[in-house]
């Protein structure tokens, strides 16, 4: 704070949301400035809490799935196939084969998806007027394309239920599939054309914001956030689920900076982790086999009294996880969500004070929070 | 570097400048829509459905109403019920196809559309006699019947309920037969034998 | 009765004014024809800012929409025609809210504020040969006078709206507007070296050579100075969507809104018709003398179009990171411009003053070197700055180690996950 003799700045405290346009959902955070600089922020939030948990407590375990889809909403594939994990876990079954593929190219995909999201609101934040947000767009539009032929639903796809996927993939999926594989590796190449090496991103974004490793796992903190800290920490390589332990692909971790992971590593971390989901789906798509996509599971499940489980994905965003317990009725007795999002905001002060108002925007963009999830 | 990797990026706005638009003006023109998608206007057949409210069981909100009465034939003995009431509320529905999973008989369907906005939530209640006289347009939604049939829901002809359904739609038919029911899987669960979901012919009769 | 006004007024060089004068002379006293005469003069400029500011809105949100691979607006008239029109009915309509705690008076007079500067930057701007609607000897000066006023409307609008978004908007607006001045007015030195005057009609007919490739760092200056003084991207600090809601003037609506908005666009007009004038030739061009008044707009929509690519393309600078740009980057470009320029002409002029096209020539060669060699220089001192992550980025993505499924995060030695 400038304090002179003669001139004397005072701190102003400002409520950035939950109405704002670029804190994604309904955040809010009261930040205390000196100027552009931020003294002081404390994250505010559960404007969006509907209570998912318990929700989950009186519903039966196939009804859960419906809930799951509206956790972190731009990724919902992936939070189907937490929950459809933890319950298969507590129920002792396994998944066929083909409905382990699906389930996997299913996530890859949501993937590809949430990733495009979270880059294209990077540049959002950033400043772009929404073209490359567009670009974005319109590759995560051709996505969405494919999961309505998977399940008949954009968004809220439910696709997974416990012991495989509700139904096989309609014949028209395989060659839409490799269509939009076709046309998203150019569309990929010129995104990277637009913003990967844009001299204005780098400049707004190396060296801003640094999350050093410590912190970072001191936080909890998972997912592209923590591996753009230098760590290559992802559960599909460390404890592969699915058909993860089937198919190839590399953990794109930056190069390590003591200092830890800027603004910019984790917007790479993203793009990278793109083309390693194209490859996962490509690698799938290879090595499907027919076969039935869902084990012998009846629509009512009852786990034995007591068991309790706990299944977890590597989302989109980060770990995400499902604690289940079950007291032998037709519903979880208790159903923990742990969300990586919420997690990812225990670094928040860590890597806002000191930086600027606009860095603040820039870092809550490449965090990428979803209050869908954080709030539950 | 050095402006370079801007003006890079100036090109890729200036092609795509030169490109078709990627968004379509809804009204006028319309996207194609997956037979499999999930719509409004549940397709409701009455003559499979025996009352069984397994939809309205399986419903994660519980928005569908069903009452029944037996029916002058002999209940007992797995004849199907009286409908007397069978509200569809879909101002809460999220379509998540859960009641279309779950009905053993193939007697609802999701429907296709999605335009269904409306400014008293009374309209938004399907009931009875609205879906008795809709026209049949079912979604292909858990029905690889449909599927395999090649029929589209947006476009194609109404479907008779003696074209949609499978062949587990005559259980109950055997069940009155008195033959032996135990273990039989759901319908549309994968079959553990690995033989995929078998589909016969649609059913033409009462066999 | 008989008025005609004499060359020793100061409003005989304005051809238009002085014929409506003349005309409207005839029938009407002395003093009325004077009102008459002003008043078309503010008809015309009036609605010149207004339609300029509705062709410019249109043609952003359609060519936005298009960079973005939209359709962009196409409800209203052929190809959207009319959206504006539509767009000023519904702001008009709108209730007109001023906050409950805000400075009523100050917080009213901001949009006329925004509007004026606009409208009275227009006023020099020579549509064609003869034809700006006051020819003054100084218009450059009066030009970089009257856009400094903006800098006043936009702190009005974010003192008086007491809204701590709309105070970053205006502190960093005028932050701006103040950097930017300094830098511009040395680049424009050079052209009026160049013209050998302030006038505006002189600097076009000056231009045997377009001033863009005699002076490109000047060029370059005065656009990146006109694109921070306008609010527009990469340079939109003061409104900065993404971060500042709106910037100053996130608590204005209605009508005032509509008036902050026709002023930000046709401003943009009126600052690509200044361009136009000062460095690619005004109304210059083949059949100039019936077709002036074309190429001038096609010039000034060809600028615009230019705007609303980089508005299209590329994101937001931080406010440091702008000031910077002016202090570091653009100030020392436009001095070196000066100092060059100023040689050139020394060595370069006949006993009488003039600069011949070969002249021009020379100088175009020697701008365009200094200007590589600056972009070179400054270039280098920000390497560091924008260097990605790894050199050639993908296919190549760091090799990992990963660790085994055992161990707890925690006990890893931070290095070697490298």
């Amino acid at each position: 704070m400038i304090n002179g003799p003669n001139i004397r700045t005072e701190p102003m405290t400002v409520n950035i949301g939950p109405q704002h346009p670029s804190t994604h959902g309904v955040f809010r955070l009261r930040v205390t400035f000196d100027g552009e600089e931020i003294l002081q922020v404390e994250p505010i939030f559960g404007y969006l809490h509907r209570g998912t948990e318990k929700l989950a407590e009186e519903r039966n375990y196939t009804q859960v799935v419906t809930l799951t889809d509206r956790l972190d909403y731009v990724s919902s594939m992936i939070n189907n196939q937490a929950y459809c994990l933890a319950v298969e876990k507590l129920l002792g079954v396994e998944a066929p084969m083909r409905g382990k593929y699906l389930r996997t190219l299913a996530a890859e995909l949501q993937r590809i998806a949430a990733h495009l999201m979270g880059i294209g609101f990077i540049l959002q934040d950033l400043g772009t007027l929404g073209t490359p947000l567009m670009y974005c767009f319109r590759s995560r539009e051709r996505i969405l394309d494919l999961f309505e032929m998977l399940c008949g639903a954009r968004i809220t796809v439910s696709y997974m239920r416990p012991g495989g996927v509700f139904f096989d993939a309609p014949p028209d999926f395989w060659p839409a599939l490799e269509q939009f594989l076709r046309d998203f590796d150019e569309e990929y190449k010129e995104l990277g054309q637009l913003i990967l090496e844009n001299e204005i991103v780098m400049v707004r974004t190396r060296g801003v914001s640094y999350l050093p490793l410590e912190a970072a796992i001191n936080g909890s903190v998972s997912g592209p956030v923590l591996r753009a800290s230098g760590l290559g920490w992802d559960w599909r390589k460390v404890e592969p689920y699915d058909a993860y332990d089937l198919v190839e692909f590399d953990v794109p971790v930056p190069p390590y900076n003591p200092a830890g992971g800027d603004n910019y590593d984790r917007f790479w971390v993203r793009v990278q982790e793109i083309r390693q989901s194209v490859r996962i789906i490509r690698q799938c798509a290879a090595q499907i086999e027919p076969g039935p996509v869902r084990a012998a599971v009846p629509l009512v499940l009852r786990p034995e009294p007591g068991a309790e489980a706990y299944g977890r994905v590597e989302a989109s965003k980060g770990e995400l996880a499902f604690y289940l317990v079950s007291d032998g009725g037709i519903s979880p007795y208790r159903c923990k969500i742990r969300s990586p999002s919420l997690l990812n905001l225990t670094v928040t002060e860590h890597l806002l004070v000191g930086w600027k108002l606009a860095d603040m925007i820039v870092t809550l963009g490449s965090v990428d929070i979803n209050m869908g999830e954080v709030d539950r | 570097m050095y402006g370079l990797a801007m003006a890079k990026g100036l090109m890729v706005t200036l092609k795509n400048l030169t490109k078709k638009p990627f968004t379509v003006q809804y009204p006028e023109e319309r996207l194609k829509q997956h037979p499999r998608f999930r719509g409004e206007e549940f397709v409701w057949y009455e003559e499979r459905c025996t009352g069984c409210a397994s939809c309205a069981k399986y419903c994660p909100l519980g928005i569908i109403k069903i009452v029944t009465s037996p029916s002058e034939t002999a209940p007992a003995e797995g004849d199907k019920y009286r409908l007397e009431e069978f509200d569809i509320a879909i101002n809460r529905c999220m379509f998540c196809g859960l009641c279309v999973e779950a009905c053993p008989y193939d007697a609802l369907f999701m429907g296709s559309g999605f335009e269904q906005g409306s400014y008293s939530r009374q309209d938004m209640v399907i009931t009875i006699d609205e879906l008795r006289q809709a026209d049949k347009h079912p979604s292909t939604f858990y029905r690889p019947q449909l599927e395999a049939q090649e029929y589209d829901p947006r476009g194609g002809r109404p479907l008779d309920w003696r074209q949609v359904g499978r062949e587990s739609w005559q259980w109950h038919q055997r069940e009155k037969a008195g033959m032996r029911i135990a273990g039989r899987p759901a319908p549309g669960d994968g079959d553990p034998d690995g033989e995929g979901n078998q589909l016969s012919a649609p059913a033409t009769g009462e066999g | 009765m008989n008025c005609v006004l004499g060359p020793d007024n100061i409003l005989y060089d304005t051809v238009l004014f002085r014929e409506v004068y003349n005309f409207v002379g005839q029938v009407l006293p002395c003093w009325l024809s004077w009102f008459v005469a002003g008043f078309v003069i503010i008809f015309l400029l009036v609605n010149a800012v207004l339609l300029g500011a509705a062709a410019f809105s249109w043609m952003e949100r359609r060519l936005i929409g298009k960079f973005q691979n939209r359709l962009g607006p196409n409800r209203w008239g052929p190809f959207g025609l009319f959206q504006p029109i539509a767009d000023m009915v519904k702001l008009l309509f709108k209730e007109d809210l001023t906050p409950g705690t805000a400075d009523k008076l100050v917080f009213l007079a901001v949009p006329v504020a925004m509007v004026a500067p606009v409208m009275l930057m227009l006023a020099v701007v020579p549509f064609a040969k003869d034809t700006a609607l006051a020819n003054l000897n100084v218009g450059v000066l009066y030009i970089l006078a009257v856009t400094s006023v903006t800098s006043i409307a936009i702190f009005m609008a974010g003192w008086s709206s007491n809204n701590r978004f709309a105070l970053f908007g205006a502190a960093r607006g005028v932050a701006v507007l103040i950097s930017y001045e300094v830098p511009v007015v040395v680049s424009l030195l050079g052209v009026v070296m160049l013209a050998g005057s302030m006038s505006l009609a002189d600097v076009v007919s000056a231009q045997t050579l377009p001033f863009i490739i005699v002076q490109p760092m000047a060029f370059f200056v005065f656009v990146a100075g006109t694109a921070a003084e306008l609010n527009r991207t990469p340079f939109d600090m003061a409104e900065a969507e993404s971060e500042l809601i709106a910037g100053y003037h996130t608590e204005y609506s209605g009508i005032k809104f509509a008036m902050i908005q026709a002023a930000e666009f046709g401003g943009v007009m009126a600052a690509s018709g200044v361009i136009v004038t000062l460095f690619l030739g005004g109304w210059e061009g083949p059949a100039a003398h019936w077709l002036g008044w074309l190429w001038f707009l096609l010039k000034t929509m060809a600028v615009a179009v230019g705007f609303i690519w980089v508005r299209a393309t590329f994101p937001r600078l931080r406010i440091d990171q702008l000031l910077a740009l002016a202090w570091k980057f653009l100030l020392p470009v436009s001095l070196i411009n000066l100092l060059a320029t100023a040689l050139e002409i020394y060595f370069l002029r006949d006993a009488s003053g003039v600069l011949t096209r070969g002249d021009l020539g020379i100088m175009t060669g020697i701008n365009l070197a200094l200007m590589a060699g600056c972009v070179f220089l400054f270039g280098s001192l920000v390497r560091e700055k924008v260097r990605p992550v790894a050199p050639g980025l993908p296919p190549g993505v760091t090799p990992v180690i990963l660790p085994a499924r055992e161990s707890p995060a925690r006990d890893l030695p931070a290095g070697e996950t490298d």
